[in-house]
């Protein structure tokens, strides 16, 4: 053992489950499972780094938003806790379709780590340990087939401390070997310098499990007092907030707003950063991990769009009861005093002062195609994991992940099947699809585009999509599923009733389309036709509508938004349905866990070689590998059709 | 590509040559429902009870492609236990075909080699002991008709294809990066860029599809090429096929250097014949390259036809020739029969068994045969089509089947686009745009044979810079 235990000493308090990392994935993981009724125990580094946003204080985004609306759905808390400790939000592309609105609120970054740890400190059957676990214990079993095979039984702490349990779930997000770095300058540290965890890695690899090295970055922290707002744009909130959670009061959310700030960087910023390129430690390669695409250092997005001259930079504060201000837009390893140059030539921060330098991360995760979609290694039973550790990116797709994590090992303890949502359900289906399924190089971020279902997927229907499952799997009350039904019982049948109720060419008819720039009508039509038009709303023709029942008073907003994206849409999101009726036909077609596929004549080699190794669930799951070629699906189906 | 377990698929199951009637059938959920909007007859299928024969015609809108016999039966009761629907034609290879292209047009798509007996299988109508064999075809004919697809596709359709391609993909990535950054990019507006660009891109698909109907993405027929030493005759040969003056033809040897390439029919057999450089040794660069492309056509080809000058002795260069032939199917023209004969049938056999004693049992036809004069042109009609109806000669039938693929492909790519210009003016939001490119940017790729896979992921990142 490298740690510096003497003694062994087990703790004999009674444990069902051990959440490892209490950041955005661990804290869902731990929540669900306590909730689910599992005694939990959930390790960290230090507590008063729950929670934590190290990065941008943002919660949501375009598809992030809807991440959070989903995990808010199903039951998990970030949600709840970002209404409670957002100061400024927007809802992303409300020009745009419906699929596309996102939320995306400023944290304020202390409050939110402080609630959030508040209600894991208030969770019946949940206990928060200060610890860095090294190691995961577990015994080898056999099963039928006798294959050999790890099962969990435990996990050790450095203080020597072993808690018993049965099942792990893995949420380190990047403190595993952590090491951040700018210019010459590395520590070994996690995040805003808390120290990093630096013996599992060794423990898993002993399992057997492959490990990846990502990177990713951070913008400096600056001192409001240093900045000149007068250079720069004010970006305020919407005057109409929209709350995350479908349990909070949307009255409750209608707060006095901070503001955001605009400027941009220059043709100077540019060309300090190209002069001091060879200082950066990713351009003379001390650093070794894969960055993300999608969230590119300003030296990155300099060399690579070399035509720009200038990108954008928000300047965003931390949160209300700080000074500190994040840099948007302008993560970087550069050297110190290149930073100072470089910040320093954009307009409004000419006398910045650096609070928090900004660096660049390095940590240890999984190639996260060794997991089921249940999120439990294939090969270590009763070890799931979640989060940046599974090679995502984000706070959302972390939390996502932990929330699925936690409730599938709490459905393991209850000797269910796990829950998998599939792509057709939800972003977290896509997102979990996509990291189980397909290599990855970089970091995973959830994006829109990789939703091919996305009209059906929109933030607006999470509730519709996903609470029900939040029900089944036992964290979504009988109070709260019961108003669900009623809302969708409403939309539905007066969607059905607006289809035979006609107006004609009365007076009062066109006028009320002509006040609002509708073309007249030349013959009669059912209110649903009226509000397929883009100009009219449900709301708006309850004059014409003389026998609309009354809605639900806490659920009306909700209900006419609804009927309307429905109405206006139809066409497509029926095209989308067929498609996912396809979709379902394959993904229900399921492959036997103990399939052997060297049995299968005519496979390709590459073929068996790549589903030997992802063992997918599904024909559909078997369809996403690259690598399998649709005459290889041919096949599986056929043999599958024969056994 | 991932629907196609459960789309319904139709093929023409009866030989695709010119005979008394030809069969179409259709399987899947919607065979009735497609065949219903083609078929006029007295009843609507639907209305009919499986496993009856109705008399009808099948009809294209107004237009009338053949009197036919419709059969109908009804899943599970069917060879593939999928509702199935057989139509018989009145034969001919070009109605054949017409009615298929009609089922697809009205939403059938083409079916893949050895698909119905793969349903068959699937839906529990064949013994278990079969699957191996099933599986067998699926395999083989998927990697043939992968091979013939990607090999046929013509360089400059598969260029303006990806072409086509990389402009969508161009613009989809665009209004999704706007749509993930919409801080940082601003896509209001754009849908009048598109507009311009969608409009363009119409134009150059319609151009393919108008193309694919004439000339075909990829040729037709029997691939048959024309071989022999410079100044035999074998553009000749061409010509009096054609029946017209395509190839130029001098009496300098060396006179073809590339190789010319023209669709025939004789006796209702279609060839896609090609004429090639005289095969000599020789010191030209430029008739080097044009003999090594003979050589190369030939070894690819389904039939070789060796035109031999009559007048002159065998060289080396005739036995080089001569070993071309061996493992091919092949038609010896004596050429210049009208001069004096200086070899005769029995020569050449002599010297074509002399490489291989082992095709000794087989009878290579050799004809003899005056291009100027004509005579021995009808004796070569009739041994082509000898060898073709007793099966020496097979018709590429994948071929067909690609092109149909490829029509379809391009056809619903078109229809994608008028999608994306119908969204852009009825005044939707942006994000609906890249639904319908998107679906048009993955037909194409069924031509090219790339698939989807991380192609919009990668293109945002690589063209556009986002945030953070």
């Amino acid at each position: 053992m490298k740690f510096s235990a003497n003694s062994v000493w087990e703790n004999k308090d009674h444990y069902d489950v051990v959440v490892i990392g209490a950041g955005h994935a661990g804290c869902e993981a731990a929540l669900a499972c306590a909730r689910l009724g599992y005694q939990t125990v959930i390790f960290t580094v230090s507590v008063d780094s729950i929670a934590l946003m190290p990065c941008n204080p943002n919660i949501g985004g375009s598809s992030k938003g809807h991440l959070v609306r989903e995990l808010d759905a199903l039951g998990g808390e970030m949600g709840k806790v970002i209404d409670q400790t957002f100061i400024q939000s927007k809802m992303l592309n409300k020009s745009k379709g419906p699929a596309v609105h996102s939320l995306r609120a400023q944290a304020d970054k202390a409050r939110y780590s402080r609630t959030m740890r508040m209600v894991l400190e208030n969770q019946k059957r949940l206990e928060i340990k200060q610890q860095e676990v090294v190691e995961i214990l577990t015994h080898e079993t056999v099963d039928e087939q006798g294959n050999k095979k790890h099962k969990v039984k435990g996990v050790q702490t450095y203080s020597g401390a072993v808690y018993k349990c049965k099942a792990v779930i893995l949420c380190t997000g990047t403190y595993l070997k952590a090491r951040c770095i700018y210019g010459d300058v590395s520590m070994n540290t996690g995040p805003n310098g808390l120290q990093a965890a630096n013996y599992l890695t060794e423990s898993l690899k002993n399992l057997g499990i492959k490990m990846y090295r990502f990177k990713t970055g951070t913008p400096a922290r600056i001192d409001r007092n240093s900045v000149d707002f007068s250079k720069m744009e004010e970006q305020f909130g919407d005057e109409r907030v929209v709350p995350f959670s479908f349990t909070t009061n949307p009255e409750d959310v209608q707060i006095d707003q901070a503001s955001c700030w605009l400027t941009y960087t220059n043709e100077k910023t540019h060309e300090i950063i190209r002069n001091n390129l060879d200082r950066s430690p990713l351009f003379s390669g001390m650093i070794e991990g894969t960055g993300p695409r999608y969230c590119p250092s300003i030296e990155d997005k300099v060399v690579k769009f070399a035509d720009k001259n200038r990108h954008q930079v928000f300047i965003e504060p931390e949160g209300l009861e700080t000074n500190e201000m994040y840099i948007g837009g302008m993560s970087s390893s550069l050297p110190e005093d290149v930073q100072y140059e470089m910040y320093r030539s954009v307009p409004g921060l000419e006398n910045v002062k650096i609070v928090r330098n900004a660096y660049a991360i390095e940590y240890d995760c999984i190639d996260a195609r060794q997991l089921k979609p249940t999120l439990e290694f294939r090969n270590i039973d009763g070890l799931f994991s979640g989060g940046q550790f599974n090679g995502s990116s984000g706070y959302e797709e972390a939390a996502a992940q932990g929330l699925i994590a936690g409730i599938n090992a709490s459905r393991k303890l209850d000797g269910k099947d796990g829950i998998i949502i599939d792509r057709s359900e939800g972003y977290i289906g896509v997102l979990i699809d996509d990291l189980v399924t397909k290599e990855s190089n970089e970091p995973y971020r959830m994006m829109t585009s990789r939703a091919e279902y996305r009209l059906l997927l929109r933030q607006d229907n999470a509730d519709q999509r996903l609470t029900p499952i939040g029900y089944k799997a036992g964290l979504i009350d009988e109070k709260r599923y019961q108003k669900l039904l009623t809302k969708i019982k409403c939309i539905k049948s007066e969607i059905e009733r607006l289809s035979h109720v006609h107006v004609g060419t009365s007076k009062e008819v066109q006028e009320f389309l002509e006040r609002n720039g509708s073309t007249p009508l030349t013959s009669g039509i059912s209110l649903k036709e009226l509000v397929r038009r883009p100009e009219i709303s449900y709301h708006m023709i309850e004059q014409f509508d003389k026998d609309r029942p009354e809605l639900p008073a806490d659920l009306k907003e909700e209900i006419e938004e609804q009927i309307d994206i429905s109405i206006k849409y139809e066409g497509y999101i029926n095209r989308q349905m067929r498609q996912v009726e396809q979709f379902k036909k394959l993904e229900n077609k399921k492959i036997p866990e103990d399939m052997d596929y060297d049995a299968v004549k005519s496979l390709r080699i590459e073929a068996v070689q790549k589903l030997k190794e992802y063992r997918p669930i599904s024909i559909g799951q078997a369809s996403r590998i690259s690598g399998v070629s649709p005459a290889d699906i041919s096949v599986l189906l056929v043999y599958l059709g024969g056994r | 590509m991932i629907y196609k377990e459960t789309e319904t698929i139709a093929a023409i199951s009866t030989a695709v040559t010119e005979a008394g009637i030809g069969i179409v059938r259709m399987s899947g959920d919607r065979a009735v429902e497609i065949a219903d909007k083609v078929y006029k007859g007295k009843k609507k299928l639907e209305d009919c009870a499986s496993h009856t024969i109705h008399y009808g015609y099948v009809k294209d809108g107004d237009e009338t492609i053949d009197e036919v016999l419709v059969m109908l039966m009804k899943g599970p009761r069917s060879f593939t236990g999928e509702d199935t629907v057989e139509i018989n034609c009145h034969g001919g290879v070009y109605v054949v075909k017409k009615v298929l292209e009609t089922l697809i047009k009205y939403g059938a798509r083409p079916a893949e080699p050895g698909e119905f007996t793969k349903r068959a299988f699937l839906n529990g109508r064949m013994d278990l002991s079969q699957a191996e064999a099933v599986i067998d075809i699926i395999q083989s004919k998927n990697e043939y008709a992968l091979k013939s697809s990607l090999s046929q596709l013509k360089g400059n359709i598969k260029n303006k294809i990806c072409d086509i391609r990389n402009k969508i993909i161009y613009h989809t990535a665009f209004i999704e990066t706007a749509l993930d950054d919409p801080e940082h990019i601003s896509v209001d507006g754009y849908g009048d860029t598109l507009r311009v660009a969608v409009d363009e891109l119409l134009s150059e698909l319609k151009e393919l599809i108008d193309s694919s109907d004439n000339g075909r993405v990829i040729k037709e027929g029997i691939n048959t090429v024309i071989v022999g030493k410079p100044n035999a005759g074998k553009s000749s040969l061409l010509n009096a096929l054609l029946g017209e003056e395509r190839a130029i033809v001098t009496d300098i040897a060396g006179t073809t250097r590339d190789v010319l390439e023209e669709n025939i029919r004789l006796q209702g057999i279609s060839l896609n014949i090609m004429d090639t450089a005289g095969i000599r040794d020789t010191e030209d660069i430029i008739e080097k390259i044009g003999v090594d492309k003979a050589i190369s056509y030939a070894k690819d080809a389904d039939l070789i036809i060796y035109v031999i000058d009559a007048s002159v002795d065998l060289d080396d260069n005739d036995y080089e020739i001569l070993k071309l032939l061996q493992e091919k199917q092949s038609i010896i023209l004596l050429n210049k029969s009208d001069l004096t004969m200086i070899l005769g049938k029995k020569e050449i056999r002599e010297a074509y068994f002399a490489g291989n004693p082992a095709k000794e049992t087989f009878e290579i036809p050799v004809i003899e045969i005056s291009v100027k004069n004509g005579k021995g042109i009808k004796e070569l009609e009739n041994v082509l089509k000898e060898m073709f109806y007793h099966g020496n000669l097979s018709f590429n039938t994948e071929v067909y089947i690609t092109n149909m693929r490829h029509k379809k492909a391009l056809q619903d790519a078109y229809d994608s686009l008028c999608k994306v210009i119908e969204s852009i003016d009825i005044g939707m939001p942006e994000d609906f745009y890249s639904i319908d490119l998107m679906d048009a940017y993955e037909s194409l790729g069924n031509i090219t044979g790339e698939t989807l896979g991380e192609d919009l992921v990668n293109e945002i990142f690589s063209k556009f810079c986002m945030g953070k």
